[in-house]
């Protein structure tokens, strides 16, 4: 009798981890992500993938014109707290903005320099999968966007990027916007914002602010759906890195470190 | 359980409490104060009494539209077309806010709560 | 049965009326705070969660805590929880309610709090945390009311709350690990990418919540006159120290794997924690304090002798309780966003207004445990 039942058991079990495993497959196809050990990260196939280059070679050290570009644009606060502040596109040096990749051999260019870096507007964003309110959401174009109507504050998205790219709106904003451009709204107290790839102006057919206002050419914007844009040009010709791939967020920023002929 | 007197009065009161904000009586819709509009400007987006009747519908939808959707052009019953704005488009026209949507919200009751983050003409003097 | 509430001691009113107050200073905070916004309180642009959802983290432990006394009492028949396992489910009432005003008191836009359920995402833990929280909740207070409820009616409780009951079990364990999994499922934050993460939970829980109730029955005990009983205090404290020691066990895998490894992101945060980073250690003596107080109550209360002595079972009790406190209401949560991603080191500073706003919801959290247990007691020391 025992034997019996505990035969059973067993064979239960055994139904039940091969579910398990079977299952797997399923819960990737449920996830929207496909687990392989060693295939290269693409582009995503079909439609369009919104990303950004930045190139090094060519980013002016010191200078901020695309910052404030973006900041003028948006209608970011300038806070003078830091624990206040918000940050769309800024610039941070290359152990914090590479930690893990970078190190300390590398060419004394780039190891005191300063870096742009902003929203990676990940394919396969954590944030997205976080908010609790799809208050931010990947767009069909890939770009990851907020719902400043949606969002209620819970800022479950500032823990969830691994990049530092989200910030809260900690106190009104409105007191310390230098210049209100009319043409984009503020946001108010309590509610999370980031880049959003200039969304707004990318629907009306313009670039994005900052790399308009990039004189030097060190930002490239296109679509890295399609062989023939710009930015896939650039991208064949250099080796560009993302940061922290290892997480498998596969961010939509790439960025080049030593130039060639562009 | 002989509590039930205090318990379920409380409860009610309660109930009542908390859900006051949804049947609260946020004023009514009789005749509104007389609309301003920019001179020269003869029609809304929408015919006046289906504007009068559904603009926060629309607004909803043009929110939806420009945020969620990618769209951010809208066409009017009549084929006119629009850029989908609030702060640029809708007080472009009913440029002075708070003689305009405030006067007649606060006629009905209405407290919309967009005026944080979308600049109103008003915000620039 | 409610209205036991209203009549009580001298001491009793003199104990709402203190509750009453620091629920007020608590409001009042909160107004400033709804007014300002976060940025009244320490919480920044690199450390976005802190007190608040620390301690709604450590609550979720206490509250899936009761299950100590439900399974043994209601699953296996363990007659000697009887008198207490109210009390316990009255715990984890009490604790679900500060929970969810703790998160409450976290979010940038409460008015738009319903949106979480108005677009239900189920891929977001957190939408999973709110529904597991709030079934807990009703369960606890159905459970709890109708069984005592019966009590006094002096008949057996209705069959159909032995269902309720049961599933209130397996629930328990799912409200602290759906809570783990907002913090084991973030990329890039390594001191909560862990699996072990929700089991440790558990422990901490099964340790913190029962060493509480122990202390809560001396309480009723001097002040009530209520005896929860020698057998049921001294499985509770088996429990306390199996769970203790699982929890530091547990810590001490997390040592391991970060030191032995030597990968520097697995490292940082528990780094800062223990010994600073970039010179910076605020939170040093919090962590060394929590793991001399935790080891300290644990290997006490090893000691059978030990158990049988009240004065050293309560204090050890209460060492160890600080030290989870320590452990779960303040290094985890905070010590997880240090370094930042960016890995700048930001130390935290509770506000004054933030620590207000915690003292009273701690004190509403009380006031409901006292009115829950006055109810209780009632009951039980009239069937007595
Ligand atoms: C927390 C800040 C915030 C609040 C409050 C807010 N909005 Fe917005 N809204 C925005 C932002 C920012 C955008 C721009 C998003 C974009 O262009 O991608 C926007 C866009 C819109 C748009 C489309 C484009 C535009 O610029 O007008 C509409 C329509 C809109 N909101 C309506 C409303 C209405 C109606 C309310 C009040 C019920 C409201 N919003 C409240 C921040 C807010
Ligand atoms: C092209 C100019 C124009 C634009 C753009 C416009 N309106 Fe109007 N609106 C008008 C005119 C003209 C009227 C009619 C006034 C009247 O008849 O008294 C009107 C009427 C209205 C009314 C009804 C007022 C009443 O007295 O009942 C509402 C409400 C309204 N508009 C809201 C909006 C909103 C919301 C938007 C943006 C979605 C908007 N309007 C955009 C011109 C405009
Ligand atoms: C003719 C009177 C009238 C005018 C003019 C008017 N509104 Fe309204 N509006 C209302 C009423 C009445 C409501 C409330 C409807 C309800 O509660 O169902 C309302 C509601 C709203 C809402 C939704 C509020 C909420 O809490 O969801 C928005 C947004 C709004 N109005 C925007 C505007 C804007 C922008 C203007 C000016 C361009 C405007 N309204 C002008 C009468 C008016």
């Amino acid at each position: 009798m025992i034997d019996k039942a505990r035969r059973k058991l067993i064979a239960r079990l055994g139904a039940a981890i091969l579910f398990g495993l079977g299952s797997a497959p399923a819960l990737d196809a449920l996830l929207g992500r496909a687990v392989r050990a060693s295939t290269p990260k693409g582009p995503g196939n079909g439609g369009i993938r919104r990303g950004m280059v930045i190139n090094l070679a060519k980013c002016t050290e010191g200078c901020t014109k695309c910052l404030e570009a973006c900041h003028t644009e948006h209608n970011v606060p300038a806070f003078d707290n830091p624990k206040d502040e918000i940050k769309w596109i800024w610039k941070d040096g290359y152990h914090n903005v590479f930690p893990g990749q970078a190190h300390a051999l590398a060419p004394q260019s780039i190891q005191g320099r300063d870096i742009p870096t902003l929203c990676n507007h990940c394919e396969n964003p954590p944030c997205v999968r976080v908010c609790p309110t799809k208050a931010t959401f990947k767009r069909p174009d890939g770009i990851v966007a907020m719902d400043f109507h949606r969002c209620i504050g819970c800022r479950f998205c500032m823990a969830g990027c691994p990049y530092g790219s989200r910030s809260f709106n900690w106190r009104d904003p409105r007191p310390f916007i230098k210049t209100v451009n009319k043409h984009y709204p503020t946001r108010e107290k309590g509610v999370v914002e980031k880049c959003s790839f200039c969304a707004s102006r990318v629907d009306r057919g313009l670039g994005p602010a900052c790399v308009e206002a990039c004189v030097s050419g060190a930002l490239v914007f296109g679509n890295l759906n399609d062989p023939s844009s710009e930015i896939r040009r650039v991208m064949a010709d250099n080796l560009t890195m993302q940061r922290k791939p290892e997480l498998g967020t596969n961010p939509s920023v790439y960025y080049i470190f030593q130039g060639g002929d562009v | 359980m002989h509590d039930k007197k205090i318990v379920l009065p409380g409860l009610a009161l309660f109930l009542a409490l908390a859900t006051l904000p949804f049947w609260a009586p946020s004023g009514n819709a009789g005749t509104p104060p007389e609309s301003v509009v920019k001179p020269g400007t003869e029609s809304c987006v929408e015919p006046v009494e289906v504007m009068r009747a559904r603009h926060m519908q629309l607004l909803n939808e043009w929110r939806d539209s420009a945020v969620r959707d990618l769209n951010r052009e809208y066409v009017s019953s009549t084929g006119k077309k629009f850029n989908i704005s609030l702060t640029n488009t809708c007080l472009d026209c009913h440029s002075n806010k708070s003689e305009f949507c405030d006067r007649c919200h606060d006629y009905a009751g209405a407290r919309p709560r967009c005026w944080g983050c979308h600049i109103t003409p008003e915000d620039h003097q | 049965m409610f209205e036991s509430v209203f009549s009580g001691s001298r001491n009793y009113w003199l104990w709402i009326l203190f509750l009453l107050a620091v629920i007020s200073a608590g409001v009042a905070s909160y107004a400033h705070q709804f007014d300002y916004g976060l940025g009244a309180t320490g919480m920044g642009r690199d450390i976005s969660w802190g007190l608040y959802i620390a301690q709604f983290t450590f609550l979720v432990g206490v509250a899936a805590s009761a299950v100590m006394l439900v399974l043994p009492y209601y699953l296996h028949d363990y007659k000697a929880f009887g008198k207490i396992v109210i009390l316990g489910e009255w715990l984890a009432v009490a604790s679900v309610s500060m929970c969810l005003l703790f998160v409450m008191a976290d979010m940038g836009k409460p008015s738009r709090v319903l949106n979480i359920l108005l677009h239900p995402t189920p891929g977001s833990i957190l939408f999973w945390d709110v529904i597991v929280l709030n079934g807990y909740l009703v369960l606890n207070l159905i459970g709890g009311w109708v069984v005592l409820e019966a009590e006094k009616a002096r008949v057996p409780p209705p069959g159909w709350i032995k269902p309720l009951i049961y599933l209130s079990i397996p629930w328990a364990v799912s409200i602290h690990t759906v809570t783990a999994f907002l913090y084991a499922g973030l990329p890039g934050r390594h001191l909560w990418l862990t699996a072990i993460l929700a089991p440790r939970f558990l422990a901490s829980a099964f340790a913190a919540g029962p060493s509480l109730l122990i202390l809560l029955s001396f309480l009723l005990k001097r002040v009530a006159g209520f005896d929860a009983g020698r057998e049921a205090i001294s499985k509770l404290t088996t429990i306390v120290v199996y769970a203790g020691l699982v929890n530091f066990f547990f810590v001490g895998m997390e040592f391991f794997t970060a030191y032995y490894s030597g990968i520097p992101g697995h490292q940082h945060s528990l780094h800062y924690l223990f010994f600073g980073l970039d010179g910076k250690g605020a939170l040093v003596p919090f962590m060394w304090i929590s793991l001399v107080l935790g080891l300290g109550g644990v290997i006490a209360l090893l000691f059978p002798g030990n158990r049988t002595n009240d004065r050293v079972l309560q204090l050890s009790c209460l060492a160890l309780f600080i030290s989870l406190w320590l452990d779960k209401g303040i290094g985890l949560v905070i010590g997880g966003f240090i370094p930042s991603p960016l890995e700048h080191v930001t130390e935290y500073q509770a506000t004054g207004t933030e620590i207000t706003i915690t003292l009273g919801i701690f004190a509403t959290g009380a006031l409901i445990l006292t009115l829950l247990f006055k109810m209780a007691l009632a009951v039980k020391q009239r069937t007595n």
